[in-house]
């Protein structure tokens, strides 16, 4: 369906589709089976200006809008969902310097990333707080003009691979939801390192490790924001980056059905293409619906945040929550169509499939989504 | 230092059909690419520009719809880029095709290095680079598989032989024609194909180039086409199976049965 993009969109449609078929596609399977991380791929899209859309122009992007990323990442996780999350988790991991940071911050770090000479990750998670970020461990304590920073962040994805990592740490136990602040930690910093790469199900040539500080120090300036306003910050972080989960999902999705649909026309049985058949048929047209209600919501609410409300949470978790469960759903009706063969590693539904089910976890699972929806919703009617 | 980069729009040829009826190139619908040495050529002047400086303009001979390539060479870094377009191009051979792109290249004025594909895919005569060294008095390489240096003075490069390569230092300045093993050529970028949409592509005309008419197009062109024909199918053939020692030796049967093997 048309959605009406700019020319410039369009464009950028067009220039992540052209890598996503030339580069992507015929890599990914070795990506995939070998657990390697796509370096030459990523500075691929960097040098192609991919790193810049999410930078503001100010800064040496291309204006960060969050509608021009989403279409982007769709494509790119057309191709693969794997490779889309090496490069949207530098997204993440820049979103708290642009939603929370100083002007000076902003100046040291966001021109280099918008080239990609530096990656970022983003490190929330830790082993006892997951969708409770209130039990974040990791602390920071200031000792004269440096930030001490103690604690193992956990499954964070780009770790080893990037740069900057904007670390949430705890500065005042007693504060509570004002307790906790959020830093810039450098690679090299003395006291950080990374774990070693974790085995997963999907999205295998991701990197993701633990984040290790033991006595972590780092200058005071690093600090984004002021002293206690951590949380706030990955909230409004999570605001912005939810939509392009949303929009691996409907990639994803329209992957499978392009997958599915093909096969269905080629497949014979009983002497038909069995796309003839209504079962079949009514397998791809469910897919195909859900596909274009995912992105149509995708397409809305990320024009919706471009617009700087003052409150995008409902609309960019309910984006996340349907894309990502259509993505979960196609794909394994995809495996479906393709029956015996989309079992086998041979085709590439099977990945497809595998890669799906950590759109429901990461960034918020499809529960906490579900929860951000309903607290929204409780706001509303109590007016 | 100042490189010109000639391209040249070509029908894609993963699409190329013959018409029936005519036995000619069918042209209908078919895509128009960039031929893919050219891409080459393009990307190495752009990667010669950013390791030593410099400036890159682009140059295609061709009709209006060849702007669709500048604008292609735009986006993946070129930072000029000129069409040289005229009724009276048409038809025209390598020699007038030479002349021709000689007389823009003059026009631009002082010019280092000039980098062209090895060839084009649809006419295949690789004479256009050496033709056009030769009218602009330049020295030349061909089948460039890497550059290595440039200074102000020379270009010091590897020339892909059948059986290795040579290396070649070259004074300035001089004409290149690049093998595809000389670079991948980059995608384009975001910026670049925001500056290519809106870039002021100058198309130069015959008048504009100061050429002479007699030498321009299909009456400047020595080379008439004949005929164009698909090869007639051969005749029998036979394909032997086997280990290497049975095949060769089923082979030599069939020299020796034939008048081949004396």
């Amino acid at each position: 369906m048309d959605h009406f993009l700019s020319e410039d969109q369009q464009a950028i449609v067009d220039l992540a589709k052209q890598i996503s078929r030339e580069m992507i596609v015929p890599k990914r399977v070795y990506y995939d089976e070998t657990e390697e991380y796509p370096l030459d791929i990523v500075e691929t899209l960097a040098k192609s200006d991919f790193f810049a859309l999410f930078v503001p122009e100010e800064f040496g992007g291309l204006g960060g809008s969050c509608y021009d990323l989403v279409l982007a990442l769709e494509q790119i996780g057309h191709g693969c969902v794997g490779i889309a999350t090496a490069y949207a988790a530098s997204a993440l991991g820049t979103y708290p310097i642009i939603v929370g940071g100083s002007q000076e911050l902003k100046e040291k770090y966001l021109p280099k990333v918008a080239t990609g000479e530096l990656r970022a990750a983003f490190g929330l998670t830790e082993s006892n707080a997951g969708s409770d970020a209130g039990g974040i461990q990791t602390t920071a304590v200031l000792d004269g003009d440096e930030w001490v920073l103690n604690g193992t962040k956990q499954w964070i994805t780009n770790g080893g691979q990037a740069h900057i990592y904007t670390i949430i740490a705890i500065t005042d136990p007693h504060k509570g939801a004002r307790g906790a602040s959020m830093f810039i930690v450098e690679a090299d910093d003395p006291g950080f390192s990374c774990g070693p790469k974790e085995k997963k199900m999907g999205i295998r040539c991701s990197a993701t490790t633990e984040l290790i500080m033991k006595d972590c120090r780092i200058p005071k300036d690093r600090i984004i924001g002021r002293r206690g306003t951590g949380f706030i910050t990955v909230m409004k972080t999570l605001d912005k980056s939810r939509p392009g989960i949303a929009s691996l999902g409907v990639g994803l999705a329209q992957a499978a059905l392009d997958e599915a649909a093909s096969y269905a026309k080629t497949r014979y049985q009983f002497g038909k293409p069995i796309i003839s058949f209504q079962a079949v048929q009514h397998l791809l047209a469910d897919m195909a619906i859900e596909t274009e209600a995912a992105r149509a919501l995708l397409y809305v609410a990320a024009r919706h945040i471009d617009a700087h409300p003052k409150d995008m949470s409902k609309g960019s978790a309910m984006c996340k929550v349907k894309a990502t469960d259509v993505a979960m759903k196609v794909t394994t009706d995809a495996v479906q169509v393709l029956a015996g063969y989309g079992f086998m590693r041979e085709y590439p539904v099977e990945k497809m499939m595998r890669d799906a089910k950590i759109l429901q976890i990461y960034e918020g699972t499809n529960q906490i989504q579900r929860n951000v929806i309903g607290q929204e919703l409780n706001k509303e009617y109590t007016k | 230092m100042n490189i010109v980069v000639c391209i040249k729009q070509v029908p894609d040829a993963k699409d190329v059909r013959l018409d029936p009826e005519t036995n000619t190139l069918s042209r209908e619908g078919v895509k128009s690419v960039i031929n893919p040495y050219d891409r080459h050529a393009m990307e190495e002047g752009v990667r010669l520009k950013e390791e030593f400086g410099g400036k890159v303009t682009v140059v295609s001979m061709g009709p209006p719809q060849a702007r669709a390539i500048l604008e292609e060479a735009i986006s993946c870094g070129a930072d000029d880029a000129i069409l040289v377009s005229d009724r009276a191009f048409a038809g025209a051979d390598t020699l007038a095709t030479t002349y021709t792109l000689s007389q823009a290249i003059k026009k631009i004025g002082a010019v280092d290095l000039v980098i062209c594909g090895k060839q084009a895919t649809d006419g295949d005569t690789a004479q256009v680079g050496p033709g056009l060294a030769v009218r602009l008095d330049m020295a030349y390489v061909t089948c460039v598989q890497q550059v290595s240096t440039v200074t102000d003075k020379v270009v010091v490069l590897e020339r892909m032989m059948d059986d290795g390569y040579d290396e070649v230092e070259v004074e300035l300045p001089a004409l290149l024609t690049v093998v595809k093993e000389v670079n991948t050529p980059r995608f384009p970028s975001i910026r670049g194909l925001r500056k290519a949409r809106v870039a002021d592509i100058p198309s130069y005309t015959a008048e504009d180039i100061g050429a002479d008419v007699a030498m321009l197009g299909l009456g400047g062109s020595p080379t008439q086409v004949v005929k164009v024909f698909p090869p007639e199918p051969k005749g029998d053939r036979t394909i032997l199976t086997g280990s290497v020692d049975e095949i060769a030796e089923k082979l030599a049967e069939i020299f020796r049965e034939s008048s081949i093997g004396g």
